[in-house]
């Protein structure tokens, strides 16, 4: 199994730290070079190289034609991205921060996510949609919410979390390639994470829709994505002490969603955990939880947990580590999991 | 009593600033643009009057029998654009062959000007949720129902084409209730800072739904809005065809050169309920309806042409008969059930099916197969 950051082997030597964020600048980079169609809009990606420095460089090194600062409204810059898309254009838009994309969801759900539908496929929008998610950061209001689950909830639409600065980069050229539109994810807060890392080196771009497991073990799955993907790979090494042996599953994809790579790895250790932040009633969880136990029922040796945030609307910063998923959470719902023993 | 002396406080003036543009040159006129039962009138071309009376005939036909089909049950529903027609037939014959229509809903007519087949047109309000045409081989989005949805979009093409050095203008259009959306004044900001190609007509036709526009907005006209995003606004007559071709073929050819976007504000009336399922006496007097009805469209066309000769009983004649035809075609076809695929559901979700699709698929497959062992 391919560990979680670091590619084997010689290049290794090679490589340099690299954050998640120059990942992702790189993969927009290389993208906009490779391909003249290839834009980048949004608030403040320009001169600024946006709030987190994710587009720094771009307008210098392509111009404000390739890269442009917006006005500030979200449904315009979608929806002349939709405009853009019809004429052949690549679009890569920058939502500045999760809450703030909301007021772009008309143009995302009315038009984004089905122009290819209704118009029987004359009409294929190549649109990505960056939107900086997730909390962690000490992020005010409005600045650190999970809306994965009003994404998944669209048909039309892939969504995709990476965890790491290798994926960041991958799963980014792989986005900005993809002929549908694609919510791509960015975990605030590991945007700053680093890795060994160089896009010269012989980097894995998977394509869209692939899990992979990112530490494997026997007596049970931890399936998460994004910004809890550190936290279920610090859970198990933990676990060792107490027996466990962990596999932790990187969803990478929640739409399309792997099944084939959660229910191999459920059906050989027999029992699942579900981490991630975003709220448990009505999150992501439940519709994997489902998913496996429709799946692997008969493999499996108790029910399938989740961990999750709270039923809560994002707490404040000087709360939100009691709301964020940890490793202790994780290790109680692994506790749990001894469900015969218990009953 | 000690005498204080006063102490004047004079503030350093603030930095200097002046609005950006002159505003009056992008002013409306007060009064809407007339051509017709005008002096300007004897200016305008004698083939274009007879082409605008054409596609105005036709398109009066195409709006009873679009409706005549809704109570036949096949239309689900139906916008009629009855009575501003002229808007919908300038807005297509604007336009070169290589610019772009952004249509709503009700714009139906804009489209089968355009020349695209009216069953395809129509498909969507059939109950068929496909846009039945291919928008890029006409070069019209497909009809927008969510309100001022699809101006972004006019904006986005505009700009993208001009940014690929092509010099193609899209029109879109929109009603009086949309200019109350968020997506409306994102869509003319967008387009007067990017200088875009790009032309907006509203179809003031006082109402949306039920609601007059004194009650949409306080603006003294909708075409004043465009002064806030500095663009020009234009008011013109809706019902009067000539005005409106060349209010709008002038704010195409100054988009077409480089000068920017134009909000245009075509004053029309909606003679017909909303669509068929509506009841307009409800919000309106029937007064009202006929003052507007002594100003139809079609009427202002053929008296000029009439005063100018220019129609005489062989033409008006060959004029009907042409839009007869055009609805017993478009009748006999509608009359045809449609025959639609169910796996066809899966279809162009993504441009490759996902696992979950394709299980679902074969699930349908299998309950289509067991009906059909089952008949
Ligand atoms: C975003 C949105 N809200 C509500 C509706 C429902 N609706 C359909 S037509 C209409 C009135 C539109 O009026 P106007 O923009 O003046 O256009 P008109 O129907 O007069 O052509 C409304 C409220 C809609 N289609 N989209």
């Amino acid at each position: 199994m391919t560990t979680a950051t670091s590619p084997a082997g010689a290049a290794a030597a090679l490589l340099k730290p690299a954050t998640m964020a120059q990942a992702l600048q790189r993969a927009m980079r290389d993208a906009m070079a490779e391909d003249p169609t290839v834009h980048v809009l949004g608030e403040d990606v320009g001169t600024l190289g946006g709030v987190f420095r994710v587009t720094d460089g771009l307008a210098k090194e392509f111009g404000e034609d390739r890269c442009t600062d917006t006005p500030l409204a979200e449904a315009g810059i979608l929806g002349t991205a939709v405009g853009m898309a019809m004429y052949g254009l690549r679009p890569v838009v920058e939502m500045q921060f999760d809450a703030f994309a909301y007021p772009a969801f008309e143009q995302l759900i009315s038009h984004v996510s089905r122009m290819r539908n209704r118009t029987r496929g004359a009409l294929p929008l190549p649109i990505t949609v960056r939107v900086p998610y997730g909390g962690g950061i000490g992020g005010v209001e409005h600045h650190s919410d999970s809306s994965e689950a009003y994404y998944m909830a669209t048909p039309g639409l892939h969504v995709v979390a990476p965890a790491t600065v290798e994926d960041a980069y991958g799963l980014l050229r792989a986005a900005i390639a993809s002929d549908d539109p694609v919510v791509f994810l960015e975990p605030k807060r590991l945007y700053w994470s680093k890795a060994a890392w160089s896009p010269e080196a012989p980097a894995a771009v998977e394509p869209i829709g692939r899990a992979v497991v990112r530490r494997s073990g026997r007596s049970a799955t931890l399936i998460t994505y994004g910004p809890s993907v550190p936290v279920c790979l610090e859970a198990a090494e933990a676990a060792v002490a107490e027996g466990w042996d962990l596999e932790v599953v990187d969803l990478r994809s929640l739409v399309p969603f792997d099944d084939a790579t959660v229910c191999d790895s459920v059906r050989r250790t027999g029992r699942a955990v579900v981490v991630h932040e975003s709220t448990g009633f009505g999150g992501p969880g439940g519709e994997i939880a489902a998913r496996v136990t429709e799946r692997c029922f008969h493999h499996l040796e108790a029910p399938v947990l989740r961990v999750a945030g709270f039923d809560i609307p994002y707490p404040p910063p000087m709360l939100e580590r009691h709301h964020l998923p940890g490793v202790d959470r994780v290790l109680d719902a692994v506790a749990r999991l001894q469900w015969e023993a218990e009953s | 009593m000690l005498a204080l002396r006063a102490v004047v406080y004079r503030p350093a003036p603030p930095p200097e600033w002046k609005p950006r543009t002159d505003p009056a040159p992008l002013l409306p006129d007060p009064e809407p643009y007339r051509l017709l039962g005008t002096d300007a009138a004897a200016g305008v071309d004698p083939g274009l009057l007879l082409t605008l009376h054409a596609h105005l005939v036709r398109g009066r036909r195409f709006n009873t029998q679009a409706t005549a089909l809704t109570r036949q049950g096949r239309l689900a529903v139906y916008p009629s654009s009855t009575g501003q027609e002229a808007c919908q037939v300038a807005a297509a014959l604007a336009l070169e062959e290589r610019d772009w229509l952004f249509p709503s809903y009700r714009d139906t007519l804009a489209a089968v000007t355009r020349g695209i087949d009216p069953v395809q047109v129509l498909t969507l309000l059939r109950g068929d949720w496909h846009t039945g045409y291919d928008p890029r081989e006409h070069r019209t989005a497909p009809l927008s129902t969510p309100l001022a949805t699809q101006l972004p979009h006019a904006v986005g093409l505009a700009h993208a084409a001009r940014l690929r050095g092509d010099d193609v203008v899209a029109l879109a259009l929109v009603g009086d209730g949309g200019t109350s959306e968020g997506d409306f004044h994102e869509a003319l900001n967008f387009a007067a800072v990017w200088q875009a190609p790009v032309v907006f007509l509203v179809q003031n036709n006082g109402f949306a739904i039920s609601v007059p526009l004194a009650k949409q907005t306080a603006a003294p006209s909708l075409a004043h809005k465009a002064v806030g995003y500095g663009m020009p606004g234009r008011l013109v007559d809706g019902n009067d065809a000539p005005a409106v071709h060349r209010v709008l073929s002038d704010a195409v050819a100054r988009a077409r050169r480089g000068g920017g976007p134009t909000l245009v504000e075509a004053v029309t009336y909606r003679l017909e309920a909303h669509t068929n399922a509506d009841d307009a006496t409800r919000y309106r007097e029937e007064p009202e309806v006929e003052a507007w009805r002594a100003h139809d469209p079609v009427v202002l066309v053929e008296r000029e042409l009439t005063a100018r000769g220019l129609l005489d009983e062989q033409r008006r004649r060959s004029v009907t008969e042409d839009a007869e035809a055009m609805a017993a075609r478009l009748r006999e076809r509608m009359n045809a059930d449609a025959e639609l695929d169910p796996m066809d559901l899966f279809g162009q979700v993504y441009a490759e099916r996902t696992s979950q699709l394709r299980e679902q698929a074969a699930h349908l497959r299998a309950e289509l197969e067991a009906e059909g062992e089952a008949r």
